[in-house]
């Protein structure tokens, strides 16, 4: 009898439809949190965010990522700062998506996007250079010839954020710190994020450790149920 | 010789000219393309029914409901680089594809697929070859599919394959010998051998002639249950493919082929099930014979050549979507499993259901009374069968004698 009620089995799928998605002619909605591939950022005069400072390539666990700094020239800076990334490469046939280089960085001169429609037909390809990574003029992720583009994915290029507290510090636990420099997918904070920090008074508040003005417990009424424990561990 | 050819098919009748010659190659093409596109055409039928049993698409991509899917493997198998292991018996090895798919494409050639018609003036039958041995012909091609099967496994020259190719062998003849039986089931109904003279007298009368009886499916319906599970078994589907049981011997006889000999071995299994429910439509299910359309002459061209064509391929279709509900729906037997299921269930079955089918077919001709004469042979195979039985060793007894 378990014989035949297999075949009954089998057979009775065929009214219920099939569960495949049609995924170049139709996409499923993006998570809010997707990791994809990789952009460099700029800051808004053009300058890259990098400073060549390696920690993303030591934090990579698939060591997938190459950096080299070297000195800004004086005449003409590449960024800010002293240094500058010369050199930058991430091996997509390695790279994970864990985001922890974005989580390393101190920057956010690197991020990523919600790419992921990318393939490669050859190994060179999948190394993607400073040339691929960085993003145009206006911050938007750049499309590469062999990269396939059916949604919107470019507009969130500099959507991240951190899984542990901002910069490293309690005091910022849930508060949303990622500045969104170029204007593309700062997304609004989620559950247990307490409220969107200004940029500007993001910088001033940088490296003040016994800053609490930020706990913001007065804002989010709507979150009461969540937030209790994270009042707490800011309040004290 | 000229009685012989006299004997089967009409179109021999007044000697072989030029004419003859050339229907008759046109009648092998014919059977030679059909063979190759439909294998094509069930392969991607049985991904899309496979598919919609699974709750998925199959193929979508190739062609308008990826019906060129097919032709995409093939074509990419074909221009694909082949290895050949070392170890190899480099002749053999090369030889084996073709050794099985040669017979694949000869057992087609006794399956009537269509009607008597007229073409340029000769009578001919709808059929590659009308031997007077036809059965026979399936039985020594299947026989001898065997030899490319087993010889693919011994010449790679490595273990797998080499495990694959006994599998194979012995697998193919325990079931060779249920599968010959379920056919003398309809043998002894039908009284001949060959495939035309089986089609004709289960004609069609009315859709009566279904369940009265005409068809030989309800006179032998335990040789037809027999003769699918035995044919599945012989064509290594599942849940017979024990042949190529990936988690057990990688790829079986299949795992050093590569490139287009091993698109020849993949044909040749399909090709095979193909031949197989066409030999089930012909022994069973009355072949081409059909209703034609009523408001049609009964011997115009559309009844005579369309109509008979069109109830085989129709019959032909049911039984495959058959196989591919199997291949969905049942899991791999174990290998002892298999054995035993042939040897000792099988073999026994198909052969008192001979037994009982031929005092029935005899008692039917001498005129005795068939309400003695049939409870008297069911009650014969059923001592027979129970004698079987016991003198079968059970699995106790022989896990006792290890021990």
């Amino acid at each position: 009898m378990g014989l035949l009620q297999g075949f009954a089995v089998t057979l009775r799928q065929v009214g219920k439809g099939t569960v495949t998605e049609h995924f170049p002619k139709e996409k499923r909605p993006i998570t809010a949190r997707r990791h994809g591939r990789h952009v460099l950022n700029r800051y808004e005069d053009g300058m890259e965010k990098c400073i060549g400072c390696e920690l993303c390539a030591g934090v990579c666990p698939a060591k997938c990522i190459y950096v080299r700094g070297a000195d800004n020239p004086p005449d003409a800076p590449v960024s800010p700062g002293e240094r500058y990334g010369f050199v930058y490469e991430i091996n997509y046939l390695r790279c994970i998506h864990c985001d922890m280089c974005v989580e390393a960085c101190p920057t956010e001169a690197i991020t990523e996007t919600k790419l992921f429609e990318f393939s490669f037909t050859n190994r060179e390809d999948a190394i993607y250079t400073k040339n691929e990574l960085l993003v145009g003029d206006d911050g938007r992720a750049r499309r590469q010839p062999w990269e396939l583009w059916l949604g919107h994915e470019d507009d969130d290029t500099s959507e991240w954020m951190r899984a542990t507290a901002p910069s490293g510090q309690a005091a910022f636990e849930n508060v949303v710190a990622w500045s969104g420099e170029l204007g593309f997918g700062v997304r609004a904070p989620e559950e247990g994020q307490t409220r969107v920090v200004p940029v500007a008074e993001l910088h001033d508040d940088h490296g003040h450790d016994d800053h609490d003005d930020h706990n913001g417990h007065d804002d989010h009424d709507d979150h009461n149920g969540h937030d209790d424990h994270n009042h707490g561990g800011v309040d004290g | 010789m000229n009685l012989l050819l006299a004997l089967t098919d009409p179109i021999y009748n007044g000697g072989i000219d030029l004419t003859v010659f050339l229907i008759i190659l046109g009648k092998v093409l014919f059977v030679f393309v059909l063979l190759l596109l439909s294998v094509l055409m069930y392969i991607w039928f049985m991904r899309k029914v496979i598919a919609r049993l699974q709750n998925r698409v199959g193929p979508t991509r190739a062609g308008p409901f990826g019906l060129l899917q097919t032709l995409a493997d093939g074509i990419k198998l074909f221009f694909k680089e082949q290895s050949i292991p070392n170890s190899a018996d480099r002749r053999i090895f090369k030889l084996a594809p073709y050794l099985a798919i040669t017979p694949a494409f000869l057992a087609f050639l006794i399956v009537p697929f269509g009607g008597e018609v007229t073409i340029a003036g000769h009578r001919t039958f709808l059929q590659g070859a009308e031997l007077p041995f036809g059965i026979l012909w399936l039985l020594c091609m299947s026989g001898i599919g065997l030899y490319g099967v087993m010889l693919a496994g011994w010449s790679s020259g490595s273990k797998y394959p080499l495990l694959g190719g006994v599998r194979a062998s012995a697998q193919l003849l325990s079931y060779e010998a249920a599968f010959g039986l379920a056919i003398v089931g309809v043998l002894v109904q039908a009284n001949t051998l060959s495939t035309r003279a089986i089609v004709e007298q289960q004609g069609w009368t009315g859709i009566e002639s279904i369940f009265n009886g005409d068809w030989y499916w309800l006179p032998a319906v335990v040789a037809l249950v027999i003769f699918v599970m035995a044919a599945i078994a012989e064509t290594n589907h599942p849940p017979f493919d024990m042949v190529e049981a990936e988690q057990e011997l990688t790829g079986g006889f299949l795992t050093e082929y590569t490139g287009i000999r091993f698109a020849i071995f993949m044909m040749t299994e399909f090709m095979n099930l193909i031949t197989m429910s066409a030999i089930a439509v012909t022994l069973f299910f009355g072949g081409p014979s059909g209703p034609g359309l009523g408001f049609l002459a009964p011997n115009g061209w559309f009844n005579a050549w369309v109509m008979p064509m069109f109830w085989f391929f129709f019959k032909v279709l049911l039984l495959l979507f058959a196989t591919v509900w199997v291949r969905a729906s049942l899991p791999r037997l174990r290998y002892d499993q298999l054995m035993s299921f042939g040897w000792k269930f099988l073999i026994e079955i198909a052969f008192l259901w001979v037994m009982v089918s031929a005092v029935v077919v005899v008692g039917k001709e001498e005129g005795w009374a068939m309400y003695v004469v049939l409870p008297a042979a069911v009650v014969g195979a059923l001592i027979v069968g129970l004698i079987l039985y016991l003198s079968v060793p059970k699995k106790r007894e022989l896990v006792e004698e290890i021990r």
